[in-house]
């Protein structure tokens, strides 16, 4: 049977080039869903001016790629990870492990966090304590903790429009959704007071810093794991709804979304990089130092990045909404010479 | 009255012609059945119904775009320093030095035409044009040095925001909202179509370029994903038909019926149902972290999808195998074949449409999954062609539906209409290939 001889053949074939596996030519990424359009937008064009081919970007999530980061080095384990976030303590520990030892941190920018609603629904100019008020599991009145009830803006304060709460806020395994916390309902508890109510209470300190960034489970909130689009598509079938998105996002959405000010600042890429407003948050990738050198193309991509023509303030980067790093010649010249952040003391 | 002769009573009054309560009760319960059933017939072709008008609906303006035709300048000054006509030195300026060429050329254009827009600046007009039109020149210069020097027709990719407002995705008073684009820049766009210079037409694009980032949904193309498909479609084929149908013919011809067949026919009905997302987890397992195979390459998911696709094959397999009537093997056993002879020469070539009928249901039930492509690397951006196989095999890749669980990811909403011409593309594939199965089970299928 023809068939047969073929078939066994070309297996036979499959398995002689698997041994014989070429060497990896192109740079593997992985991680944070928000740097991955950024990254896809640096590859793109890396791709077209460099003889090396473009790098691979795998999303899924911050903490998702670092794990697959430290995995170990090898040329079936990737070069960088993405992240929306700091590698943590316990990440390091766990990629020394696995011997992976040196790790190049880039910051190549910050990305704003903003609160979005339908374009044709009612204006907002939320603070943070709207945001604590609104969304807390438990709030202090009259001295005691009590379970929060407002359904209505109005209720939260009086200066907004009288709309039913519906809040999308990211699930927990986005990176987005810490920032949130610490950057927004933790600030307002601290700001309305309602911390150190809680700690005349008789709380003590850590309790109460997380009763006030518990956040409600009772419907007014809800958790997207999603990605924006989601969020996007909530507030299209709910108009009272108010979404949490990246600034980019929105920027490439303003036919359907208005953005809600906080504190009085209308976020943009010029007020997050002078930090007037609030909600912000650095954005990373790490180098696997052993792969430079191994991988071709791994540093001159990374060199690449963070060059002003791209993550400048009048780079492609910036065009789609990143808040380009007023210190960015001094991540270029990390780059150039190496440098690893220090060992886990 | 006796009951008796009550019932004789009540029986003289029935007739034929007419209907008893009971017996109208019992036909009146069997149309309603009938009801239900058209009923839920009529749910099914609604649902089918909506779900293809929206995806053809928002996915047949994929297949055309927007193109803006420009006489572009390619000074030797800016692009050859050097005069050498050196390609090295060709290749250091790079598509951040094209980029002005276009911005001239455009301004050039619109001052021949006469166009002029208040408050639209010479850079702001650029934004009629494609971030991806610099790669493109780029490319061109590269590949005929020639050009330098000369003016060159281009036709360049319009930018996504113009290209769907001729598609009806973006209008005048999104446009004013719309941070991307603005009326003025719309206007410009009407006034180069009404000059013949800005046309929408059909775009082959859309087929075989790969993907592009967030910044060019109009440039994004499903090359990648569709040879990525192709390869682990092929893999499948390979390993998972000679493989599922050895296993068949020896449990169902060769192998005694004992406890161990039974255990092994009850683990391959189990595998059938086991969820797509496991085999991914074995695949990272064994293949990439044990066996040391590449990432994000079709090889992986060609062998994972093998393992998914096979006990589609062996069941499919045996059934037909077992509808071969017995009668066949005892004539050829009792001519004085061999066992062997017997299945090879009669039992399995009359199998075979049941057989490949039951590979391309599994085939098609393979190009349509992403679970399992999620966990070995295979859900990325992916620019770069897979080279010829066999080595293409373990270069990275895309696959059809992995490209459309991407692209409905991305913020820009031109990725909308794209998503959905993906999701057309597939479709294609998969009636393509049902059709195949069914012409074969009517052309060949025997019945006893």
């Amino acid at each position: 049977m023809p068939f047969v001889k073929l078939s066994v053949s070309a297996i036979a074939l499959a398995a002689v080039s698997a041994t014989a596996a070429v060497a990896r030519d192109q740079v593997q990424v992985a991680g944070s869903s928000t740097v991955l359009p950024y990254a896809t937008i640096v590859a793109e064009a890396f791709g077209e001016n460099f003889d090396f081919p473009t790098p691979v970007i795998e999303s899924g999530g911050s903490s998702a790629g670092l794990k697959k980061f430290c995995e170990g080095t090898g040329e079936n384990t990737i070069d960088i990870a993405n992240s929306s976030r700091p590698i943590r303590e316990n990440e390091i520990k766990a990629c020394a492990s696995a011997g992976v030892t040196d790790i190049i941190e880039v910051r190549f920018g910050y990305d704003g966090i903003v609160f979005a609603s339908d374009i044709n629904g009612n204006s907002f100019a939320f603070t943070p304590e709207d945001w604590y008020r609104a969304l807390a599991a438990e709030v202090v009145v009259d001295g005691a903790l009590q379970t929060n009830t407002v359904t209505s803006w109005d209720q939260v304060n009086p200066e907004l429009p009288a709309q039913p709460i519906a809040a999308f806020i990211p699930g927990t395994k986005h990176g987005t959704r810490e920032v949130f916390e610490e950057q927004v309902i933790f600030a307002g508890c601290e700001n309305s007071g309602a911390l150190q109510a809680m700690q005349d209470a008789g709380i003590d300190e850590d309790t109460a810093e997380g009763k006030c960034m518990a956040i409600r489970t009772d419907g007014v909130s809800v958790d997207i794991d999603g990605d924006y689009t989601e969020t996007l598509a909530r507030i299209d079938s709910n108009k009272n709804g108010i979404g949490v998105f990246g600034l980019s996002f929105y920027e490439n959405n303003t036919d359907k979304l208005q953005v809600a000010t906080m504190g009085g600042v209308t976020p943009s890429t010029e007020t997050v990089s002078s930090g007037e407003y609030p909600v912000s948050r650095p954005l990373f990738f790490y180098i696997k130092k052993a792969h430079i050198g191994v991988i071709p193309g791994l540093k001159e991509y990374a060199e690449f990045f963070v060059a002003d023509e791209i993550a400048g303030p009048d780079g492609p980067l910036a065009e789609y909404g990143l808040v380009s790093d007023p210190e960015l010649s001094d991540t270029q010249t990390m780059i150039a010479d190496e440098q690893v952040i220090s060992p886990a003391g | 009255m006796t009951d008796i002769a009550l019932g004789r009573a009540l029986r003289l009054k029935t007739s034929l012609l007419d209907q008893s309560s009971r017996t109208r009760k019992r036909n009146f319960a069997e149309k309603r059945f009938e009801l239900y059933g058209m009923a839920a017939v009529a749910f099914g072709l609604l649902a089918l119904v909506v779900l293809l008008t929206t995806i053809l609906g928002n996915g047949l303006s994929s297949f055309r775009q927007t193109f803006v035709t420009l006489q572009i300048e390619l000074p030797q000054a800016k692009l050859d320093k050097s005069g050498t006509g050196d390609l090295e030195a060709i290749k250091k300026v790079s598509t951040f030095g094209y980029a002005p060429l276009i911005d001239t050329a455009l301004e050039q254009t619109m001052a021949q035409l006469g166009i002029t827009i208040d408050g639209l600046s010479a850079k702001q007009a650029a934004g009629i044009i494609s971030k991806e039109a610099p790669a493109k020149l780029r490319d061109a210069v590269i590949a005929n040095p020639a050009l330098i020097g000369t003016v060159h027709e281009f036709r360049l990719l319009a930018n996504g925001r113009i290209d769907g407002y001729y598609k009806g995705a973006v209008t005048m008073v999104s446009a004013t909202r719309d941070a991307n684009v603005s009326p003025e820049l719309l206007i410009l766009a009407d006034a180069l179509k009404a000059a013949g210079l800005l046309a929408t037409s059909l775009n082959p694009g859309f087929i075989t370029d790969s993907d592009a980032s967030d910044q060019r949904p109009e440039a994004a193309g499903l090359g990648v994903a569709i040879l990525g498909s192709l390869y682990m479609m092929m893999i499948v084929l390979v390993l998972a038909l000679p493989i599922g149908v050895a296993a068949s013919i020896y449990l169902e011809e060769f192998a005694p019926k004992n406890r161990w067949t039974d255990v092994i026919e009850v683990n391959i009905s189990n595998l059938a149902a086991v969820p797509s997302i496991v085999f991914g987890i074995l695949g990272l397992a064994i293949f990439i972290n044990f066996a040391g195979l590449p990432q994000s390459a079709p090889i992986v998911g060609g062998l994972v999808l093998t393992l998914m696709t096979l006990p589609t094959i062996i069941i499919a397999t045996r059934a037909s195998l077992k509808s071969v009537p017995p009668s066949i093997r005892d004539a050829a056993l009792g001519v004085g074949a061999s066992k062997m002879q017997a299945v090879f020469h009669h039992v399995l070539p009359l199998a075979a449409p049941g057989i490949l009928t039951g590979t391309i249901i599994g085939l098609a039930q393979a190009l349509g999954e992403t679970a399992p492509l999620l966990l070995i690397g295979m859900v990325a951006f992916v620019k770069e062609f897979p080279g010829a196989p066999p080595e293409g095999f373990f270069d990275p890749a895309s696959a059809l539906p992995v490209q459309i669980f991407n692209w409905t990811q991305r913020a820009d909403p031109a990725f909308v209409e794209r998503a959905s011409g993906a999701i057309i593309v597939l479709l294609v594939f998969l009636i393509a290939m049902n059709t195949v199965a069914v012409l074969l089970r009517r052309r060949f299928e025997r019945r006893w």
